[in-house]
């Protein structure tokens, strides 16, 4: 709990996001804004994309944000911050910075903005070299607009754009591996984390923080909504969500990758699966295909980390 | 002042050195290529200084070009035709964010067909975003619109973007004598880069770009209109200044022999050079230029026009199904006033306008022409 | 037209008071339960946890919208969820 102690006292008495917003009753959001900004002992400017956490902590004349924060569009959060961090290095070249020390340069965005939409600006980024650390809280669907299918919406999840019916399974394809898409950009770190292993979050944001160069960190959190469960759930949820290999956790460093945590409870995907709306349509079969590729998938990952 | 044979592309790219901004994001389309590239030149042999980030679309060149500009830096940038219709989104952010970016656009046809020659449908797709926007007749303008462009951009009236328009090959590849002022002049005259709150000041945290729901979004957009208004003062104070630095002198409306005019041709862009060139050998014809386009100089363009019997507008652009976008413009400019009016598009995809097209203009031939092919 | 700011300042900026969202139920906690773990506080979503240093204090009911996520979380069952 001293890390936790540490991260109370990193926020110096002001939480970099504050209530008051309009996010739902138990979004997972917060916690990993929580967990990341007060994590970095810099001073951070926040690049947001259009989405539930830029919309709903920046209605006029409001807002929930006590750091610097900019929102631009959907799907151009990193070339904005890309923008942001080709600032302060020609500014400080010529000893023209506001701030004493460097500020680090953080973008969060959902799943939609970081798979899909925002895909070619990250790719942009990244390759570049930009030294700033993207965020994607992947609650694994448009949630803002409704729930609609993502890139990173799982096989079999029933979305308004993907509905579970009587020719329909829900969402016919696999989910894409941004944080494999990353890894090949050859970056100083990479990582997958879930919000509720909040301690591993926070090392990876440490380390994200000092790397060199770009980095980007893959958050796994809960949508009450999307999801189909009551809030109070969302914890138990995510846990199963990690300890069923379904979310694993892990990080590349330098190409090199290592599992953070490995799971050692025997959690059964179903566990996972079956307290969820979006999922209740599954039957029998396909869970066990969904178990047959997640422990493909993990072994695939145990080979890379050896 | 030195006397240097240079293309648009490249006394462009001059300016941009003498301005030394702090972040240049860039992507390569034809025509503006020669823009970027002697700049990248520039920066890497030492002589500008800033950050060039070679972004992956012109999307992502807007996007980190407000990013730097709202953090606290001068930004610039240049792009044409499907790049600025790619980049369309965020040119409307950059100016609803208030972020002084200065662009040089090489006027390029839209697709499709797809085609790298100069009209002006590249600059009238973001005519409503609310960006300044000035037209060069010539490198020489080009370069001097641009020297000027920045301290436009910035100033506390107006916090916009500035496109500074130049007509693709015509003046983005043509050679002609250039004067450039001395480095020094042109640092002095841009100054320092201020905004009212930069993203970097980490002292004073503020969140930009909001949501806006119906009750206050209108009137963000008329505070942003009132703004480009603004500019047209602004526009001439600055080009006061710059006329005291170069000699040279703009305004907003250029009028040419129209004294004792009876026909009067309106265009924009290096024709109005062909144009000057035909009104020389003729009698009782004139030519008006418009160096501004956004913000509209129409009080200017009306007393420019006053008495003058026959109006004819070309416009390098079309707006299919309607009224071509400058010819919409002087239509309302000179409502009331009793002069005849007729318009036409011209030049569409890079076809030439030589002055025998003017002097067929003027001696009435193509009147019932909407497109002159 | 007085001029709007496009750009907000959090320290005069309103808070909305989204306590107004709870739906019957809010938090309590029985203090003498409580080890200050600060879980409760890592994991609201609406920063409804007060804090007197690194110890628990109260919940901000002005912002807190009764998810129930902090009683699900504590691992001493301090926190229940009663009507109001």
């Amino acid at each position: 709990m001293a890390r936790l102690k540490q991260l109370v006292r990193n926020q110096n008495g002001v939480p970099p996001l504050r209530g008051g917003h309009a996010l739902c009753q138990g979004c997972g959001v917060p916690m990993v804004v929580r967990v990341v900004l007060s994590t970095i002992q810099r001073p951070t400017v926040v690049v947001n994309a259009t989405g539930c956490l830029e919309v709903a902590t920046t209605r006029y004349p409001t807002t929930a944000w006590n750091v610097p924060w900019l929102h631009v569009a959907f799907e151009n959060t990193a070339a904005v911050a890309s923008g942001v961090e080709a600032a302060q290095r020609a500014l400080a070249r010529r000893h023209a910075l506001p701030a004493d020390e460097e500020v680090a340069v953080v973008c969060f965005a959902g799943d939609g903005g970081t798979y899909d939409i925002g895909m070619q600006a990250l790719s942009g980024a990244l390759e570049r070299g930009h030294r700033f650390l993207f965020v994607c809280y992947d609650n694994e669907a448009y949630m803002n607009t409704g729930v609609q299918r993502s890139g990173a919406t799982p096989y079999g999840a029933s979305t308004t754009t993907s509905p579970s019916g009587k020719e329909s399974w829900g969402k016919a394809q696999r989910r894409k591996d941004m944080t494999a898409i990353a890894v090949a950009h050859h970056v100083p770190y990479v990582a997958q984390a879930c919000s509720v292993h909040w301690d591993d979050l926070s090392r990876k944001v440490e380390k994200a923080v000092a790397a060199d160069g770009p980095s980007f960190i893959n958050v796994l959190t809960d949508c009450p909504v999307g999801w189909g469960h009551e809030p109070r759930l969302a914890p138990r949820l995510l846990d199963a969500a990690v300890e069923s290999k379904f979310w694993p956790l892990y990080e590349v460093v330098d190409g090199q990758y290592r599992v953070t945590y490995e799971p050692t409870r025997e959690v059964d995907v179903a566990e996972w699966l079956k307290p969820q709306k979006r999922f209740g349509h599954l039957n029998d079969e396909h869970i066990a295909e969904i178990r047959v590729q997640i422990d493909a998938d993990w072994h695939e990952l145990l080979a890379r980390s050896a | 002042m030195t006397l240097e044979l240079l293309t648009g592309g490249e006394a462009v790219a001059h300016a941009m050195r003498q301005i030394d901004p702090d972040v240049v994001p860039a992507y390569p389309i034809t025509p503006q290529t020669p823009i970027i590239q002697n700049f990248a030149k520039f920066v890497a042999d030492g002589s500008a200084h800033g950050e060039l980030i070679d972004v992956e679309s012109e999307h992502s060149a807007m996007s980190a070009a407000i990013g730097a500009a709202l953090a606290g830096a001068r930004t610039m940038t240049a792009t044409s035709s499907q790049g600025l219709a790619l980049m369309a989104e965020v040119v409307y952010l950059a100016a609803s964010m208030r972020a002084p970016i200065v662009m040089a656009l090489g006027n390029r046809a839209l697709s499709g067909p797809i085609n790298i020659h100069c009209d002006h449908s590249d600059s009238m797709l973001v005519r409503d975003s609310g960006c300044v926007q000035l037209f060069a007749e010539s490198a020489q303008e080009a370069y001097d619109l641009m020297v000027m462009a920045p301290r436009i951009a910035e100033h506390p009236d107006v916090l916009l973007p500035v496109f500074v328009c130049l007509d693709g090959f015509t003046i983005t590849h043509s050679a002609e004598a250039v004067e450039l002022l001395p480095d020094e002049h042109v640092r002095r005259f841009v100054g320092e880069y201020r905004i009212p709150h930069a993203v970097l000041d980490v002292a004073d945290p503020v969140t930009q770009g909001p949501f806006a729901m119906p009750d206050v979004y209108f009137e963000f957009r008329v505070q942003q209109a009132q703004a480009l208004e603004r500019a047209m003062d602004v526009f001439k104070h600055v080009a006061g200044e710059f006329r005291e630095l170069s000699g040279r002198s703009y305004s907003s409306v250029e009028s040419y022999r129209v004294e004792d005019a009876e026909q009067v041709i309106v265009a924009l862009g290096s024709t109005a050079g062909t144009i000057k060139d035909a009104v020389d050998d003729l009698e009782h014809a004139g030519l008006v230029k418009l160096t501004t386009f956004r913000p509209f100089p129409a009080a200017d363009l009306r007393r420019a026009l006053a008495g003058v019997e026959h109006v004819i507008v070309l416009d390098r652009a079309d707006s299919p199904g309607g009224t071509p976008p400058l010819h919409a413009e002087v239509a309302a400019a000179l409502y009331g006033s009793g002069s005849e009016l007729v318009g036409h598009v011209y030049g569409l995809g890079g076809r030439d306008f030589h002055p025998e097209d003017a002097v067929s203009l003027f001696a009435g031939e193509r009147e019932e022409a909407a497109w002159l092919v | 037209m007085g001029e709007l700011s496009w750009t907000v300042d959090p320290r005069t900026a309103p808070r909305p008071r989204t306590g107004g969202w709870r739906t019957g139920v809010k938090p309590e906690i029985e203090l003498s339960k409580c080890i200050d773990c600060l879980v409760c506080w890592l994991y609201c979503p609406d920063s409804a946890i007060e804090l007197d240093g690194t110890a628990f204090k109260g919940f901000d009911y002005d912002v807190c919208k009764g998810c129930e996520i902090c009683a699900e979380v504590c691992p001493e069952d301090a926190i229940t969820m009663v009507a109001e």
